[in-house]
C-alpha cells in the first residue's frame, strides 16, 4: 500500500528514483575505490607510511616527502622537466595530425575503410604491456630505427628537407619545433588514434546541409572549411586536448611514472612517491586548465 | 564565338579532372605512408620472429630472414604457457569486460534520460575520474584491497582481496575500473541520440524503466556496446599495472610474456644475449597481440560503422 502511493506520488519523484537506482553502481563505486583512495593518497603523501601484516600506520610528516622528491632525489625534477616538456610539444603535435588525419579520412576514396582500421590500430596495439616492452626492445630500436631508415620512405631525404627548411627562414624557435616533431613523427602518428576518432566522429555530425548552404552563398571549399568545418569542430579540440594530455600522464612509455613506480616500492617509499605523483598531477593540471580555459574561449557551441 | 567558350569549358574541365588525379595521388601517398609508419613495428615484429639470432647481425638481412625458422614461436609458445595462460586470460578479459560493459550502460543510461537533483554533479565527478591518473589512487586502493573493510562494515582487520579476481570485480560493476569513465560517457551520448519515443510506447503499455532499459533500448544501443566491449577487451587484455599489482603472482598472459625469455634461458641453463631475448620477446609480442588482431578485424565493421553513424559526440 505505502509502496504503491509513493510510486503514485508523481512523475518527477518517480524519475528521480529510477535515476538514483540506475547511477547507484557509479556512486557506490565513487565512495569506496576512488573517493577514499584519493583522499587518502592525500594524507599519505604528507606521511611516513609503514606497512605491516595487520595493517599500515601513518605518522604525519608535514610537507617533508615533497621536499624530499623536489631537493633531495636526484632524478626526479630532471624527469618532471623533461616530461612536462615532452608534453608540451607532444600534445600540439598531436592535435594537429589527428585533425588532419580525420578530415583525410573523412573523404571518399578508394580503400578507405582499410586505411580507417590502420589509422585506430594503434589504439590496440600501443595499451600496456606491449609498449612497456616496446620501450627497451633492440629489435624495436635497432631494426626500426638502424636497418631502415627515414631516408628510405621519404623522397626527399631527412637532411635535404632539414636544409630546405633551413632555408625558408623559419624563426628559430618554430624551426627547432618541428625538426623535433619530425624525429618524432612515428611516435605521435601513433598516439593519435582515439583522437582521430573522436574529430572523425565530430566531422560525421555536422550536418551535410551546411556545406549547401555555404555553397549556394558562393563559398569555396577552403572557406567552408574555415567558416563551418573548423567551428563546429572547435569543443572537440578541448575534448581531445584533455584526452591527449591524460593519455600521455598514463601511458606505458612514460618515463617519469615509471620512475614515481619504482620509488614506491624501492628506497624512496610511499609517502614520497605519492608526492611525486601529486607534483606531476598539479602540474598537467595546471596545464590543462590554462589550456581548456583559454581555448573554450574561442570555442563555438552549435545550438540545440 | 560559341567556339571560343566552348573550348575554354573543354580545357577547364580538363583542369578540374587533372587537378583532382592529382589530389587523388598526393592523397593516397600521405594516406600509404602513414599506413606504413603505423604497420611498421607489427611488421618488423612478424619479421624478426622468423629469424635466428646471426640474421640479426647478417649485414644483408633487412627484412627477408635468411633461415626461415619457427623455433622462436615453438619456445614462446611452450614458455609463455600459452596452452594454458591463453584461455584463463581471455576468461578474466571477457568477464571484466562484460561486467564494467553492464555497469557503465546502466549509469550511462541513468545520466541521458533521468533527471533528478545532483546528476550533473555526478556526471562531473564521472569526468574526473578520468582525469586523475590511476598512478594517483593505486597505492591506496591496494591497501584498501588488502585490508577491506567496507567503511567499518567489515571488523578488524578486514578481508584480503588481493591475490584474486576480486578487486577487478568490484572495480567493474561499480563502473571504477580503467577509463571506465570513457565508457559511461560513450554510452550516456549514444543513449541521449536515441529517440524518446520508443520509450515513451514502453512506458505507455506498462513497462518499468528497467525493462524498457532492457527490451527497448539495450537492443538499438548494439553500435556503441560493440565499441565499449571493444574498448574494454583490449585495455584489459593488455593490463599488466593494476593485474600485477592486485594479482601478487601474475597468472595472465601479459605477465608470462614479460618474464617468458628469461624464464626460458633459466630453464636450460643458458645465457642469452640481449639481442636474443629481444627476438623472443618479439615473437612472444606476435603471439600476444594476434587474437586482439582477431578481434578488432572482426568488430572493425562495427566499430567504423558506430563511429559514422552514431557519433561518439552528442
Amino acid at each position: 500500500m505505502s509502496a504503491k502511493r509513493r510510486f503514485r506520488l508523481n512523475l518527477r519523484a518517480r524519475e528521480a528514483v529510477s535515476g538514483y537506482l540506475f547511477t547507484l553502481p557509479f556512486t557506490l563505486g565513487f565512495l569506496v575505490m576512488f573517493l577514499r583512495p584519493f583522499i587518502q593518497s592525500i594524507v599519505f603523501s604528507l606521511s611516513k607510511l609503514e606497512l605491516s601484516s595487520i595493517g599500515y600506520s601513518l605518522t604525519y610528516v608535514g610537507l617533508d616527502n615533497y621536499y624530499n622528491a623536489l631537493f633531495v632525489n636526484a632524478e626526479y625534477p630532471r624527469l618532471l622537466l623533461e616530461t612536462a616538456g615532452a608534453m608540451f610539444y607532444s600534445v600540439p603535435l598531436i592535435l594537429v595530425f589527428s585533425f588532419f588525419a580525420a578530415i583525410l579520412l573523412n573523404q571518399d576514396f578508394k580503400g578507405r575503410t582499410a586505411a580507417r582500421v590502420i589509422f585506430f590500430l594503434p589504439v590496440i596495439l600501443g595499451a600496456d604491456i606491449i609498449g612497456r616492452m616496446e620501450s627497451a626492445d633492440y629489435v624495436t630500436l635497432f631494426l626500426e630505427e638502424g636497418i631502415l631508415d627515414v631516408d628510405e620512405m621519404t623522397f626527399v631525404g631527412r637532411e635535404q628537407l632539414l636544409s630546405l627548411i633551413m632555408y625558408l627562414k623559419f624563426p628559430e624557435e618554430l624551426l627547432t619545433y618541428i625538426v623535433m616533431g619530425s624525429l618524432r613523427i612515428a611516435e605521435i602518428i601513433r598516439s593519435s588514434g582515439v583522437q582521430i576518432l573522436i574529430f572523425l566522429a565530430g566531422l560525421q555530425a555536422i550536418p551535410p546541409s551546411y556545406y549547401e548552404v555555404a555553397k549556394i552563398e558562393g563559398a569555396t571549399g577552403w572557406e567552408s572549411f574555415w567558416k563551418v568545418t573548423f567551428p563546429l569542430l572547435s569543443p572537440l579540440i578541448v575534448t581531445n586536448i584533455v584526452y591527449s594530455i591524460i593519455d600521455f600522464f598514463t601511458s606505458p612509455r612514460n618515463e617519469l611514472v615509471e620512475f614515481i613506480r619504482s620509488s614506491m616500492f624501492g628506497s624512496a617509499g610511499y609517502g614520497v612517491s605519492m608526492a611525486m605523483s601529486w607534483i606531476y598531477f598539479g602540474v598537467v593540471a595546471v596545464f590543462l586548465l590554462l589550456t581548456a580555459g583559454l581555448i573554450s574561449r574561442k570555442v563555438v557551441y552549435m545550438d540545440e | 564565338m560559341s567556339d571560343v567558350i566552348a573550348r575554354r569549358q573543354v580545357a577547364k574541365a580538363r583542369q578540374r579532372r587533372l587537378t583532382g588525379v592529382l589530389v587523388s595521388v598526393i592523397r593516397g601517398l600521405v594516406v600509404v605512408s602513414i599506413c606504413f609508419i603505423i604497420l611498421r613495428p607489427v611488421l618488423v615484429k612478424l619479421v624478426s620472429s622468423f629469424m635466428l639470432e646471426r640474421d640479426l647481425y647478417d649485414q644483408t638481412v633487412k627484412w627477408i630472414p635468411r633461415t626461415f625458422t619457427l623455433e622462436n614461436y615453438r619456445n614462446m609458445f611452450i614458455h609463455m604457457r600459452y596452452a594454458e595462460a591463453f584461455p584463463r586470460t581471455v576468461c578474466f578479459t571477457v568477464g571484466i569486460a562484460f561486467l564494467q560493459l553492464a555497469s557503465c550502460t546502466l549509469v550511462g543510461y541513468g545520466f541521458a534520460r533521468f533527471r533528478f537533483p545532483g546528476s550533473n554533479i555526478l556526471f562531473a565527478l564521472v569526468i574526473f575520474t578520468l582525469i586523475v591518473p590511476p598512478q594517483i589512487i593505486v597505492l591506496p586502493l591496494y591497501l584498501n584491497f588488502r585490508f577491506f573493510r567496507l567503511f567499518g562494515l567489515i571488523p578488524e582487520p578486514g578481508i584480503d582481496l588481493l591475490g584474486g579476481y576480486w578487486p577487478f570485480v568490484l572495480m567493474a560493476i561499480s563502473g571504477t575500473g580503467f577509463n571506465n569513465g570513457l565508457f559511461i560517457f560513450i554510452m550516456r551520448q549514444f543513449f541521449k541520440g536515441m529517440p524518446r519515443a520508443l520509450e515513451e510506447a514502453a512506458y505507455i503499455d506498462g513497462a518499468t524503466p528497467l525493462q524498457t532499459f532492457l527490451k527497448v533500448m539495450l537492443p538499438g544501443a548494439r553500435p556503441a556496446l560493440v565499441v565499449v566491449f571493444l574498448f574494454a577487451t583490449v585495455w584489459i587484455y593488455n593490463d599488466y599495472f593494476f593485474t600485477l599489482m592486485f594479482m601478487r603472482s601474475g597468472s595472465l598472459l601479459a605477465h608470462y610474456l614479460d618474464v617468458a625469455a628469461h624464464n626460458y634461458a633459466h630453464s636450460i641453463g643458458a645465457f642469452f644475449t640481449g639481442q636474443y631475448i629481444s627476438l623472443l620477446n618479439n615473437t612472444g609480442m606476435i603471439l600476444f597481440i594476434l587474437p586482439l588482431l582477431v578481434l578488432y578485424i572482426v568488430m572493425q565493421r562495427y566499430f567504423i560503422e558506430s563511429v559514422e553513424r552514431t557519433g561518439l559526440i552528442g
